[in-house]
């Protein structure tokens, strides 16, 4: 995957912060795109751009089950989460929909907010700031749910 | 090697005599609960996205608004609009301001045996009853509905053995906000928390509820109870049989085991902005507060609306105070009535509103404003949650909740 920049985020950072509960039941996820990670820093939506990551640390994702959560990042153009660890519905919502969310343990202390790095998913490897770290490999089984661009593209497939 | 009640409920649904924790599996979900949180996105998307739409089984899902009921905004009108006609046109069952998901589906649904996805991370709720019930999102959702079936990944399971029993002035939010605040908020991730022992037959499926409900917050995939005479009562009286009334074998794995004695819990509360953040409530005593709510899926049924009564029956609610006491069905609401708690709650002061999901999820109505103080009895307490960015939330007990209702600060019953 493409170089992109990092926005870094802390532990257990829940779903709320990244879409918060008053534009759940907006009609589309883009009407809701522009308030994500409103509550921690309000002109992310502004500042990201396609290809950037988000990188957070251990239990990423908790909380809700709202899907706008990674919907949104999604939409906004962000590439992959990488992070210590996710909270499992956030993991597998992510899945579903097709964004890329890879367990990474060292690469989180290693980097800021404003740093770049490169992801290779075959490989299981980031880099960033001249380091190479390795990620977890997904299960075989939900690898072929992202190759095939998430849960309804595999759906649709299997329907063909 | 003998399984666990999660890992038996996995294999009945995936057909298949044994499974075991890491082993992905196909299986056929019992039943699939929806609500306003998320349910017109899915409706979007079988309409746009499917190459063939079609519902598989319209009698295993239940479509429920109670987020944001009645609507707030004519776009959340538009939203549940879509629902309502969705769920109309395809026989799937409907209810609207009737109460929280979880509480309907645990009035109306679920069976000890039962494999449920819900669309909303409480649904683990369930367990009370011996079911195994996980929250997904709308993708996961559309694909059973279409299908039918899921995948999923045998979570490990870990042993809660409780023993003892609950002092006088305890409750079981207290007890599972200690065993969130000891294993930490993901202590529980991507895992089943199984809770046994002489301390479970003290709990009622009320209590359970309370227990398996907040298990997510631990990062669980699911809490369980095994249905005993206990639940298998409970599911009688309201004229329900089980699909399948199972046990863990002796010789089942478990990744981890934890042991509580029910009887060294006291009165906690969970500080801002995390589940995990216990602390005695003592520690927090004299905190001002703004708001105080009495409600939710995890604390908004009748044993909770009793408690409260109790405690506020010939006292008022502090001037400062806006105190909200929301039941968790119309099923809760009329029995209370019939109780006079209502009578009660109101003549002291509180504000009673109809069943819903209410500031819990800070949304719809008694969302708090810039940096003010809420203690509640609901679900979650991250930043935010319940308005203003810069507002708090206290997670606590009906009891201390009501008590700090009247004090205008944070205390614990006994304290009044």
């Amino acid at each position: 995957m493409s170089k992109g920049k990092i926005f870094k985020f802390h532990n257990d950072l829940d779903t709320d912060q990244i879409i918060a509960s008053q534009y759940l039941l907006l009609p589309t996820i883009d009407e809701m795109k522009s308030h994500t990670f409103e509550s921690l820093d309000p002109d992310f939506p502004d500042k990201v751009k396609p290809g950037d990551y988000v990188v957070g640390g251990e239990n990423f994702g908790c909380g809700s089950s709202r899907e706008q959560a990674p919907s949104v990042l999604k939409a906004l153009g962000v590439q992959a989460v990488v992070a210590k660890s996710f909270a499992r519905i956030f993991y597998r919502n992510s899945i579903n929909i097709g964004l890329p969310v890879i367990v990474c343990k060292e690469l989180p202390d290693a980097v800021e907010t404003g740093d770049e790095m490169e992801l290779s998913l075959t490989e299981g490897t980031a880099s960033a700031n001249g380091k190479m770290f390795s990620c977890t490999k997904l299960p075989e089984y939900m690898q072929r749910i992202l190759n095939e661009g998430g849960l309804i593209a595999s759906l649709n497939k299997e329907d063909a | 090697m003998g399984m666990t009640i999660a890992e038996k409920i996995i294999a009945l649904a995936a057909g298949v005599p044994e499974v075991k924790a890491g082993d992905i599996h196909t299986v056929t979900l019992d039943r699939m609960m929806s609500n306003d949180g998320t349910t017109h996105l899915t409706v979007d998307m079988y309409h746009n996205k499917l190459s063939h739409p079609r519902v598989a089984d319209p009698g295993k899902m239940v479509f429920i608004v109670d987020h944001n009921v009645p609507s707030d905004s004519p776009k959340t009108a538009a939203s549940q609009k879509k629902m309502r006609d969705f769920a109309r046109e395809h026989g799937i069952d409907f209810w609207e301001g009737k109460g929280v998901c979880h509480q309907i589906m645990m009035e109306h649904y679920v069976c000890p045996g039962e494999l449920i996805f819900g669309a909303d991370s409480h649904t683990c709720t369930y367990g009370a009853l011996g079911a195994f019930g996980t929250g997904v999102g709308c993708t996961d959702l559309l694909y059973g509905m279409v299908t039918g079936t899921s995948w999923v990944l045998v979570p490990e399971t870990i042993k809660f053995n409780l023993t003892g029993k609950l002092r006088e002035g305890v409750y079981p939010r207290d007890l599972m906000l200690t065993i969130i605040g000891t294993i930490g908020a993901n202590g529980a991730n991507y895992q089943v928390m199984e809770f046994c022992g002489d301390g479970a037959k003290t709990l009622s499926v009320n209590d359970r509820m309370v227990l398996c409900n907040l298990s997510v917050e631990a990062g669980a995939k699911t809490a369980i109870f095994e249905a005993d005479e206990i639940a298998l009562q409970w599911l009688k009286e309201r004229g329900r049989e089980p699909k399948a009334v199972l046990h863990s074998d002796p010789d089942a794995s478990y990744v981890r085991e934890y042991t509580f004695d029910l009887s060294k819990i006291e009165p906690v509360v969970a500080k801002p902005d995390f589940v995990d953040a216990l602390a005695p409530a003592t520690e927090v005593c004299g905190t001002h507060i703004d708001e105080a709510f009495l409600g939710s899926c995890n604390n908004g049924r009748i044993d909770e609306l009793r408690v409260g009564a109790a405690i506020l029956k010939g006292r008022k609610v502090c001037d400062h105070v806006r105190f909200l006491v929301v039941p968790a069905s119309q099923e809760v609401y009329l029995q209370a009535l019939e109780e006079g708690l209502i009578e009660t709650f109101m003549e002291s002061g509180a504000i009673v509103m109809n069943p819903n999901c209410s500031v819990c999820w800070g949304s719809c109505q008694g969302v708090i404003g810039e940096n003010e103080v809420l203690i509640s009895t609901g679900t979650r307490n991250f930043k935010g949650r319940a308005g203003h960015p810069s507002s708090k939330v206290y997670l606590a007990s009906a009891a201390t909740v009501t008590a700090s209702a009247v004090r205008g600060e944070i205390c614990t019953a006994d304290m009044l």
